[in-house]
């Protein structure tokens, strides 16, 4: 089953025709995700062809829903656009949007979940500045490579691209359900908390690993969630105990201000809610072996 | 970005919140001069960009240009919590009639914005958040409906503001809103808005945090940056385009994404303190598409860093590919020639990995140890720092 992604999705580019829009694209597809169109107004009616592979573009994604019946949108534009594409993939309903943008202003993204919330959060949002979602051997919606590893029981969330990739290296032996990247910036649309829930509920998955780092409080809510509500055995990891007061560790989000946000207040929450917490990445993914070998 | 308190009370001025006048000296000299200008009793008033100045001793009255010049020599080159004084400002002294507390920020956890008052502002804030957290108001802001007056009005209503003032702040409170939205800020605080004892209302303080990634809309915030106070190698990173954080450590790191690199250092400092303490000497994050140059301009201000004793670079090959990394590793080296003196410890694993290290293996320069995994290359990097 997965989640968020499957077989069943039906992928739209919103930004296909830009430079990182098509080559990811380009990757997407290789990685078997059924993608079904672009939007960019200024091209609506042509099509682009990907290696043999021809899609059409859309004026608009309401368009692109209704033709296609897509129902995931995965947005590359520019920052100084995105606001508009999410409100517009909002307004027309999908199901998903995967924004991958980087540097949005965070008063942007505040006024499109603003927009999301008030129009009932029908659109599922993943993102701003993140690296999309992976059902391994299913469907690939962002820019997470698909080679690193195939379908298996782990379900993986995480704040970050490139610790999202070196998890899922490190336990490519037994493979994953999904990965999700919620993305490093202060507002994102899934939270730690969705991705749990979610992976808590789908029968695919048999255990977690949860990837956070410094900054906000998203760890310590998602500690008390899964003492509550998460029977699924659960292995953390938190990135940035050396990092110093006032700093931005280059995500917007990554900052610790005050005693707020450190690595090591989240890490005993985490542990307070009995999540195993590795110390590096290596020895949180041997963790992770040890649960799944023992659960056969 | 965080802003001076002399630079957010210029915006402050800019949209029409009440604010005193002001000058900032570098000197005692100036300071004196600026004193005599205004004719008046003044505060010597430390520019830091940090909160607790007060506590620290880095606000005093002066009732002289003499008195200006003493307080001012005394307070420049004073160290608040790791700032250190550079800059005063000189400002008329106001009578206080009561200290407020007012400020806009981004509430992370609820996904939006988020108006706090009180009116026992002043320098014990965090006393009455932390012990009387009913004196302070949290009142929920809609990014898309934003604070009109009667927003401002239920706020204001919701801090218990006296009658007298109360129309006042609301005015007030639509133009910090103002601020905080126009300027795209991430945090907008006043402490203290004061009355005065003619009943007028007053910010004897602004904190203001700017969002970076909104710069592009905002070509006069470049100017906001303060070019003197960064670090000779941030700015020339920045210069570079790199994302680069000065620490005080001794082992070089560069890596690709913000969280790979913010783990390498943790597992760096993991491993350095079997070797007497050794740490992480900075933040590099060259990013996804880490082509040769930008490995060749990484490299070159990380060994241009005097605290570095060894380098250790961490790639995950995702989209970038390790080939891509390691000609970028061997190139750099070429180009730094007799200046790299530093060893190097390199770790590739992902895209194209083979190849990279093969390219290594083959260019087999002196100061380059490829291993295999990243606790075991930090291990190394540490132990290297620790012997050199
Ligand atoms: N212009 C001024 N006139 C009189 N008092 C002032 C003035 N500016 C600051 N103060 C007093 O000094 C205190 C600390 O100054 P402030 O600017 O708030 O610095 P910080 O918040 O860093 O301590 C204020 O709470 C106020 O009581
Ligand atoms: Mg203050």
């Amino acid at each position: 089953m997965a989640i968020f992604l499957t077989e069943n999705s039906k992928v739209i580019v919103q930004g296909m025709t830009g430079s990182e829009g098509s080559k990811h694209t380009r990757r997407m597809l290789k990685a078997g995700t059924t993608i079904v169109g672009g939007v960019n107004p200024r091209k609506a009616g042509t099509t682009v062809d990907f290696d043999g592979t021809e899609l059409p573009v859309f004026a608009t994604v309401a368009e692109a829903m209704e033709k296609t019946g897509a129902d995931v949108t995965v947005i590359f534009v520019p920052p100084r656009f995105t606001k508009d594409a999410v409100i517009e993939a909002i307004d027309a309903g999908i199901g998903l949007a995967v924004v991958i943008t980087e540097g949005i202003p965070v008063h942007d993204t505040a006024a499109f979940w603003a927009h999301a919330r008030a129009t009932g959060n029908k659109t599922r949002i993943i993102g701003p500045n993140c690296p999309g979602v992976i059902s391994p051997g299913k469907s690939n919606a962002g820019i997470i490579p698909a080679d690193i590893t195939g379908p298996g029981k782990i379900g993986l969330v995480s704040k970050s691209g490139t610790l999202t990739y070196q998890m899922m290296y490190e336990l490519r032996d037994f493979g994953f359900s999904t990965c999700v990247g919620i993305g490093g910036d202060p507002i994102i649309g899934t939270t730690h908390i969705d991705a749990l829930q979610a992976f808590q509920d789908d029968p695919e998955t048999a255990a977690i690993v949860m990837i956070g780092e410094i900054g906000g409080d998203a760890e310590e809510r998602a500690a008390a969630y899964i003492k509550e509500h998460i029977t699924k055995p659960v292995v953390g990891y938190v990135a940035g105990f050396t990092a110093p007061e006032g700093k931005t560790m280059g995500h917007a989000g990554a900052i610790v201000s005050g005693s707020a946000g450190t690595a090591q207040a989240k890490k005993e929450a985490l542990e307070a809610a009995g999540v195993k917490v590795g110390k590096t990445p290596s020895e949180t993914a041997e963790l992770m072996r040890e649960i799944m070998k023992s659960l056969g | 970005m965080d802003l001076y308190e002399y630079q957010a009370k210029d915006l402050f001025a800019r949209y029409g919140v009440p604010v005193l006048p002001g000058t900032v000296a570098t000197t005692a000299d100036e300071a004196r001069a600026a004193a005599e200008e205004l004719g008046t009793t003044v505060v010597v008033k430390a520019q830091v960009k940090t909160g607790g100045r007060g506590k620290a001793g880095g606000v005093k009255l002066a009732e002289t240009p003499d008195e200006t010049r003493a307080k001012a020599e005394a307070i420049l080159g004073m160290d608040i919590k790791g700032h250190t004084v550079h800059k005063v400002l000189i400002t008329p002294a106001s009578d206080i009639a009561e200290e407020y507390y007012f400020s806009f920020l981004l509430d992370r956890a609820n996904r939006n914005f988020l108006a706090m008052a009180s009116v026992e502002g002043g320098m014990d804030i965090e006393e009455v958040a932390a012990t009387k957290p009913e004196a302070l108001a949290k009142v929920a802001i809609d990014p898309i409906a934003g604070v009109d007056l009667a927003k401002a009005r239920e706020i204001v209503a919701a801090a218990k503001f006296p009658a007298e003032v109360a129309e006042q702040v609301a005015e007030v409170v639509v133009k910090l809103w103002e601020t905080f939205v126009r300027e795209d800020a991430t945090l907008v605080e006043v402490n203290p808005l004061v009355r005065d004892p003619q009943g007028r209302i007053l910010a004897l303080d602004g904190k203001v945090t700017l969002d970076d990634n909104a710069s592009f809309r905002h070509a006069d915030h470049a100017e906001l940056v303060d070019v003197a106070a960064e670090n000779p190698l941030e700015a020339e990173a920045k210069a570079k385009g790199l994302n680069y954080v000065k620490l005080d450590g001794q082992v070089g790191i560069i890596g690709n994404g913000a969280g790979l690199v913010m783990s390498t250092l943790d597992v760096v400092a993991y491993a350095g303190e079997e070797f007497g303490g050794v740490k992480p000497a900075n933040f590099l994050d060259i990013g996804g598409g880490a082509s040769a140059e930008v490995m060749a301009n990484g490299l070159h201000i990380i060994l241009n860093d005097q605290d570095v004793r060894s380098v250790f670079v961490n790639v995950f090959g995702g989209i970038t590919a390790c080939d891509q990394v390691a000609k970028g590793i061997v190139q750099a080296l070429g180009i730094l020639g007799d200046d790299a003196t530093k060893p190097l410890v390199v770790r590739l694993d992902g895209n194209n990995v083979d190849e990279g290290r093969r390219i290594l293996a083959e260019a087999n320069h002196p100061l380059v140890t490829l291993v295999d995994t990243m606790d075991g290359a930090a291990r190394k990097a540490a132990e290297l720092a620790a012997a050199n």
